[in-house]
C-alpha cells in the first residue's frame, strides 16, 4: 500500500471512502511525521488531543454513512487563522498567547466539511516578509534544503509550504497579500492559490492589509486546490467585502480542454531581475500551452514596475491601521513595570513587534500623516487604478495570463534578509494582481541549475478561477513535477 | 523628500512606538532607502485619475439597527493582560 502521506486530498479521501484506512490512522501519521520532522520548524502549535478527538468524530460519521465533503482529511492552518482555543500569534510576540474564542469562516466552513485540525503552521510576523525569516518562532526549513545550506520555504505562508512540500500535510491553508501563498508554493514545489478578493471571507484572519489579504490553499496538485477552494469560498455577512456570488464547481474544470483559449503574455514582466533559468521555464509554459490548443497573444501591462511601489505604500499604510489595536490592553503582549498610559503603549509596541513590522507600520504611518497624504498614499491610490485598467484592458484580449510567480528560485536563510529593497523584489510578479484583487495560481513548473523548484504564475479574470484550474492542470501535467 | 531626524521621531510617535536613540540612524537610512525607491511613482502621469481604495466596487451592506451579539463580555476579555471582572485595566491615567 502507498504510504499515506504520499497521497494528495483527492486521494485521501478515496482512501478513507474504501476503507483502506481511517482517520485516526491518517491523523496520527501525520502527528507522527510532524514530530519526526521537527528540524524544519513549519508548525509552531498542535493539539493532538484534539486533532484525534476530530479523526474519531469523523471516522464515526463514516460508519454511519454520514460522511462530509473532506470528512476525516488533515488540514494544517497558517497561523494567521482563528481557530477557536488553539493559541493564534501571527508570529508575533505581541500576541504570543493570544487564544481566540471563535473561529475564522474559513477554517469553520473547512472544519464543517469534515476537515482535521492538525496544527498551526510558522509564517512571517503578521504576514509581513518572504522569506518566513521574520516569524517570532524562528526560520522555517525549505525541505529541498540540501544538508548544511538551509534554503528559505518563502513567506510569508512560509510554514505552510514547507509542510505540504515536506508531506506532513495534504494540505495547508495560506493567505496572500502581496504574494504569500504563491511566492513560497514556488520556492516550495507546490500548488498555491490565491482566489478573486472577495471570495473567500476574511473573518476571522489576523488583518495586515484589508483591501488585499485573501485566503487560498496550498496543496501538491491542481486538483487538490480546486476541492479545498470549493469548500472554503462563499459569501460571508461577516466580510463587508464578501462577494455574493455563486462558488462554481471548480474540480470540474479541471478537465476542461484549453483548445482555442487565449492565454496573454506581458513583456513587461521580462524585468533586469529575471534569471535566466526563470526566462527558460516561461518559455516552456508557453510551449505546452500551445501545445494544448491554447493561443498565444502578446499584452500590455505597462505600469507592471510601479506595482511593487505602490504595494509598499498602500500595504504598510493599510497595516498601520489595523496593528493600531495591539497596544497591550485589551489581548496580547504589554510591558511590565512602566508608569503612565503613554509609556505603555509605545514600549509595548517597540518590544511586541519585531523590526520588519515596526518598519512597516512606520511607513505607513509617515505615508499617511499630514503633509505626505497626498504625496504619496493618494497617489498610489490612483497608480494603482492605472494598473487595475492595464488588467482590464488586458483581458479583453485573453483569458489568462501567463508569467513567473519570482524571479529566482529559493534562497539560502539569511541570504537576502540586510536590505528591505532586494527582499521586497520577490514579489514582483506577484503584487500586480493583489493590487487588482485578481485570482492567480502558481504551479510547480521545474527546477533551477541548483535543483530547487520554480514556479508559473496564472492570472485570471475576476472570479474566473476556473480557467486557472483548466490552464493550471494542463501546465501541471505538462511539467510533469516531481515533488520531494 | 527625505524623512530626516526629527520626522522619524514625529512618525513613531504617532505609531506610539519607541525607538531608542540606538536604533535612530540605521532606520533613517533603511527607511529612506525605500521611500527613494517608491518615488519613481512620480513617473506615472496620474491627472484625472481616480484614487481607488479597494477592488469591490460594491458599496457596503446595509442591516437592520439591530442587537444581534453580545453578552459574553467574560470571553472578550479572557485574552486581557490585566482585567477586573469584566473590565480592561491600564495604568493609572488621571492622579
Amino acid at each position: 500500500m502507498t504510504k499515506i502521506s504520499n497521497l494528495g486530498v483527492v486521494e485521501t479521501l478515496k482512501g478513507l471512502n474504501k476503507k483502506d484506512f481511517s482517520s485516526v490512522e491518517v491523523t496520527k501519521e501525520y502527528l507522527q511525521l510532524i514530530e519526526n520532522e521537527k528540524k524544519l520548524n513549519a508548525y509552531i502549535h498542535f493539539n493532538t488531543e484534539k486533532s484525534l478527538s476530530l479523526a474519531e468524530l469523523s471516522d464515526e460519521r463514516r460508519a454511519k454513512n454520514e460522511a462530509l465533503p473532506l470528512d476525516g482529511l488533515p488540514i494544517a492552518v497558517k497561523d494567521i487563522f482563528c481557530v477557536k482555543g488553539e493559541r493564534t500569534s501571527a508570529c508575533s510576540k505581541i500576541l504570543e498567547n493570544f487564544i481566540p474564542n471563535y473561529e475564522s469562516t474559513v477554517t469553520s466552513k473547512l472544519w464543517q466539511a469534515g476537515g482535521v485540525y492538525i496544527g498551526k503552521t510558522s509564517m512571517d510576523e503578521f504576514a509581513m516578509g518572504s522569506s518566513n525569516e521574520t516569524s517570532y518562532f524562528g526560520s522555517v526549513v525549505n525541505p529541498w534544503s540540501k544538508e548544511e545550506e538551509k534554503l528559505v520555504p518563502g513567506g510569508s505562508s512560509g510554514g505552510s509550504a514547507s509542510a505540504v512540500a515536506a508531506r506532513l500535510a495534504p494540505i495547508a491553508l495560506g493567505t496572500d497579500t502581496g504574494g504569500s501563498i504563491r511566492q513560497p508554493a514556488s520556492f516550495c514545489g507546490t500548488v498555491g492559490m490565491k482566489p478573486t478578493y472577495g471570495r473567500c471571507s476574511r473573518w476571522g484572519i489576523i488583518a495586515f492589509a484589508s483591501s488585499l489579504d485573501q485566503a487560498g490553499p496550498l496543496t501538491r496538485s491542481v486538483q487538490d486546490s480546486a476541492l479545498i477552494l470549493q469548500n472554503m469560498a462563499g459569501f460571508d455577512n461577516l466580510d463587508s467585502t464578501s462577494v455574493d456570488i455563486k462558488v462554481p464547481n471548480f474540480l470540474d474544470s479541471c478537465s476542461r480542454s484549453i483548445k482555442g483559449m487565449k492565454i496573454g503574455i506581458p513583456k513587461e514582466y521580462k524585468i533586469n531581475e529575471l534569471s535566466s533559468e526563470v526566462e527558460n521555464i516561461w518559455n516552456e509554459g508557453i510551449r505546452w500551452l500551445q501545445d494544448a490548443g491554447a493561443e498565444i497573444v502578446e499584452v500590455k501591462l505597462p505600469h507592471t514596475k510601479y506595482a511593487l511601489p505602490t504595494y509598499y505604500i498602500v500595504a504598510p499604510a493599510e497595516a498601520s491601521a489595523n496593528l493600531a489595536r495591539y497596544d497591550g490592553v485589551k489581548y496580547g503582549y504589554r510591558k511590565e513595570d512602566i508608569k503612565d498610559l503613554e509609556q505603555m503603549y509605545s514600549q509595548t509596541r517597540a518590544e511586541g513587534f519585531g523590526e520588519e513590522v515596526k518598519r512597516r507600520i512606520l511607513i505607513g504611518t509617515y505615508v499617511l500623516s499630514a503633509g505626505y497624504y497626498d504625496a504619496y498614499y493618494l497617489r498610489a491610490q490612483k497608480v494603482r487604478t492605472k494598473i487595475v485598467e492595464d488588467f482590464n484592458l488586458a483581458f479583453k484580449n485573453c483569458d489568462a495570463i501567463l508569467t513567473p510567480t519570482a524571479p529566482t528560485g529559493a534562497f539560502k536563510v539569511g541570504e537576502k534578509n540586510m536590505d528591505p529593497v532586494t527582499m521586497y523584489m520577490n514579489d514582483v510578479f506577484t503584487v500586480p494582481a493583489s493590487l487588482a484583487g485578481l485570482p492567480a495560481i502558481s504551479i510547480p513548473s521545474g527546477l533551477d541549475s541548483n535543483g530547487y523548484p520554480l514556479g508559473l504564475q496564472l492570472i485570471g479574470k475576476g472570479f474566473d478561477e476556473e480557467t486557472l484550474f483548466s490552464v493550471g492542470t494542463i501546465l501541471e501535467k505538462s511539467a510533469n513535477f516531481k515533488s520531494i | 523628500m527625505s524623512l530626516d531626524k526629527s520626522t522619524l521621531e514625529r512618525v513613531a510617535y504617532l505609531a506610539r512606538i519607541k525607538i531608542e536613540d540606538s536604533e535612530i540612524e540605521k532606520m533613517i537610512t533603511e527607511l529612506n532607502n525605500i521611500m527613494k525607491w517608491i518615488e519613481e511613482l512620480n513617473e506615472v502621469d496620474v491627472n484625472n485619475v481616480k484614487p481607488m481604495t479597494g477592488v469591490s466596487n460594491n458599496s457596503l451592506r446595509e442591516r437592520e439597527d439591530e442587537v444581534n451579539d453580545g453578552g459574553y463580555s467574560d470571553e472578550i476579555v479572557s485574552n486581557a493582560p490585566e482585567k477586573i471582572d469584566n473590565s480592561f485595566t491600564v495604568p493609572k491615567v488621571i492622579e
